[in-house]
């Protein structure tokens, strides 16, 4: 199985007419993802590669019955187009969006919040999520993955998310969902929801975590897995070298004083049970070995 | 963006929030007119982006112009940890009665905006969250009902602060909430808050870090980019538009996204090396990007070896390789490259590079074998 998209899931593309958008869509329609409509205003009745193109989310989700919505517009439209998509109709929305003000960003969450709580969204600033074979909603490179589990993947780096791809591709390794959750400061899918679902779900058998320095996701995600999880995880936290009070090229990557680093992160992880690797190729390694003895 | 405290304090006047009355320059003889214009006694004070400046000497009080004139001669030019002053402001000098502590920053696990409040102001306020947590008030703000007079009214008395400041502590907060909201702030912060004799509540300081996702809505802050960044290599970085930070290793970085950036440098320092710097070439780099990158990491003299991981994502790989003979053509690269090639079209890159391979231009495998590949050149 797979977290929050399957095979049926049906997506729509906000920005579809744009560079970004047309040349992700359509590689995500290449991919085998039901790819069933555009949104860009005042190109309603247009097509993108024989893909509908709407005016408004709510027409593209009455004609289409789409679920989900991928959002690629640039960051001043992207808080409007996340609350269209809501309103819209859809109750999975994924933006790759870089470059949102923090501000904008924490208001949309709380909006999502409290008027739509059945919505989940991914990012901004995310490489979106893959399931291998049935569904790819965002930038990541689809052959890079490998279908048929066991391994699911959270990350908040994009680059990342692909080098453990890669890693576990390689070795004949598939996993069952990865998942980009993104590097800014509010990101509106944390690792404890990927966690609770990975968990929750019987064909992930492990997973892999991926942090960085910055913020308190990982510590409160520790936490999490000591009290809850039932299944391996292995992680690597990037940014161990990384210099206090410098964003590291993404918004939420900061040391601020002595919060936000990545041993204190490894500290916690450790703590719960968690394998905490010094690298990639070694988290890798790692999760190899455990996947071999399962 | 991290503001100097006279741009913090210009950009607090744009929303109304109290501070004394001053100006900056980086002449001397402009200083004592200056502190003519404002009158005395005033107040000189070194401008870094950088903590201790009063322990350093970095902040002197001046009853007259001979006395603005040595102080200002002997601040401009001052070596406050590594940060050289080149600009000093001149305000009014304030007689205090109390000092208070005020903030508003993003709560990031809450997802809401922590506001800070405390009647123990002029220390860092880490201690005072240690010595003594009760003393500061935390305010936990929804993003989207914001902060009103009431509640800014009650905070105060949670704060403790002195009746007499109460309410005009409580207006100015809800100034600088709107100086951190609309003015897209990721904290504005004022210590200490001041308490006059006369019961005047104002900003002594201003420490202010702007969201530069927001730019493209506040024109004014193209004036507050000047001397940003006193490291030449983070100049011409910037000026080719690349995300750039300059360290003291000798192993150059160039990677495609934050996060291999940031594990790049970490790779590098597990086999034994120091990175130079951390530079990001970000998604969809093209060869004219890779060609800018190289530039920049040749001009630093400490680099001894060039460390290129590049995964292919919409960055495609054989881009990537085009980018390093262009470069190659353009100027000299006084350092050997090693590469890591994967992702998106990295067969066609690594094909592209292959005529040209010799012990200036290597390529290998892994991240890990090329890491040890780099530093072992570099500390060659």
């Amino acid at each position: 199985m797979s977290i929050f998209v399957d095979e049926n899931t049906k997506v729509i593309v906000q920005g579809l007419t744009g560079g970004q958008g047309r040349f992700h869509g359509l590689r995500n329609r290449d991919y085998g993802t039901k790819v069933v409509g555009g949104v860009t205003p005042g190109k309603g009745g247009t097509d993108v590669d024989g893909i509908p193109v709407f005016n408004s989310v709510k027409e593209a989700v009455d004609a289409t019955g789409a679920t989900a919505s991928f959002v690629s517009v640039p960051p001043k439209f992207a808080a409007a187009a996340i609350m269209e998509a809501a309103e819209g109709g859809v109750t999975f929305i994924v933006c790759i969006t870089e470059g949102i003000p923090a501000q904008d960003e924490a208001v949309t969450y709380n909006r999502l919040k409290q008027e739509f709580p059945n919505v989940r969204l991914l990012g901004p600033n995310c490489p979106g999520i893959i399931s291998p074979g049935k569904c790819n909603i965002g930038i990541t490179s689809g052959d890079i993955a490998l279908a048929g589990g066991p391994v699911g993947i959270v990350s908040r780096s994009g680059t990342l998310t692909y080098q453990a791809l890669h890693e576990l591709s390689q070795q004949g390794i598939g996993q069952t969902t990865c998942v980009g959750i993104g590097g800014d400061p509010v990101p509106g899918t944390n690792f404890i929801d990927c966690l609770k679902a990975f968990n929750d779900d019987p064909e992930t058998k492990a997973v892999m975590m991926i942090g960085e320095i910055g913020g308190s996701e990982e510590e409160n995600a520790a936490e999490w897995i000591k009290a809850n999880m039932t299944k391996p995880v292995v992680s690597y936290i990037a940014g161990v070298t990384a210099p206090p009070g410098r964003k590291m090229g993404h918004a939420g990557a900061i040391i601020s004083g002595s919060k936000g680093t990545a041993q204190a992160k490894m500290d916690a992880l450790r703590a719960a049970g968690v394998h905490v690797c010094q690298n990639p190729t070694e988290a890798g390694e790692k999760m190899v070995e455990i996947v071999r003895a399962l | 963006m991290d503001l100097f405290e006279y741009q913090g304090k210009q950009y607090f006047a744009r929303y109304d929030i109290p501070v004394s009355p001053g100006d900056a320059t980086d002449s001397v003889d402009e200083a004592v007119a200056i502190a003519d214009r404002i009158g005395y006694p005033v107040v000189v004070k070194a401008q870094v982006k950088v903590g201790g400046r009063g322990k350093a000497g970095g902040i002197q009080l001046a009853d007259n112009a001979e006395e603005v004139r040595k102080h200002a001669t002997n601040i401009l030019g001052m070596d406050i940890k590594g940060h050289i002053v080149r600009i000093i402001w001149i305000e009014c000098s304030s007689d205090i009665k109390k000092e208070y502590y005020a903030s508003f920053t993003l709560d990031r696990p809450n997802k809401k905006h922590l506001g800070m409040l405390s009647a123990q102001g002029g220390v860092e306020i880490e201690v005072v969250a240690e010595e003594d947590p009760t003393a500061i008030a935390l305010l936990s703000i929804d993003p989207i009902k914001g902060l009103d007079l009431a509640t800014a009214q009650q905070w105060v008395k949670e704060a403790k602060l002195d009746e007499e400041a109460q309410a005009q502590a409580a207006e100015l907060l809800i100034k600088l909430y709107r100086c951190y909201t609309e003015g897209d702030c990721d904290l504005a912060e004022i210590n200490p808050l001041i308490l006059t004799p006369q019961g005047t509540v104002h900003a002594l300081d201003a420490k202010v870090t702007l969201d530069e996702n927001a730019s493209y809505r506040h024109p004014e802050w193209e004036a507050f980019r000047v001397n940003e960044t006193e490291d030449p290599r983070e100049k011409m970085a910037k000026e080719k538009g690349l995300n750039y930070i300059g360290l003291d290793g000798t192993v150059g970085i160039i990677a495609n996204g934050a996060g291999l950036a940031m594990s790049t440098l970490d790779v590098v320092n597990q086999v034994g090396g120091t990175a130079a710097n951390f530079l990001d070439i970000g998604g969809g780099a093209n060869a004219d990007v890779m060609a800018a990158a190289l530039e920049v990491i040749n001009a630093d003299p400490k680099v001894k070896a060039i460390f290129v991981n590049i995964f292919g994502g919409i960055t495609r790989v054989d881009e990537v390789a085009k980018g390093v003979l262009g470069a190659l053509e353009k100027v000299t690269i006084n350092s050997p490259i090693v590469l890591r090639l994967d992702g998106t079209n990295a067969v066609e890159g690594r094909a592209i590079l292959q005529p040209h391979l010799n012990d200036k231009l290597i390529t290998e495998p892994t991240m890990l074998d090329a890491a040890r590949k780099a530093v072992g050149l570099a500390n060659a």
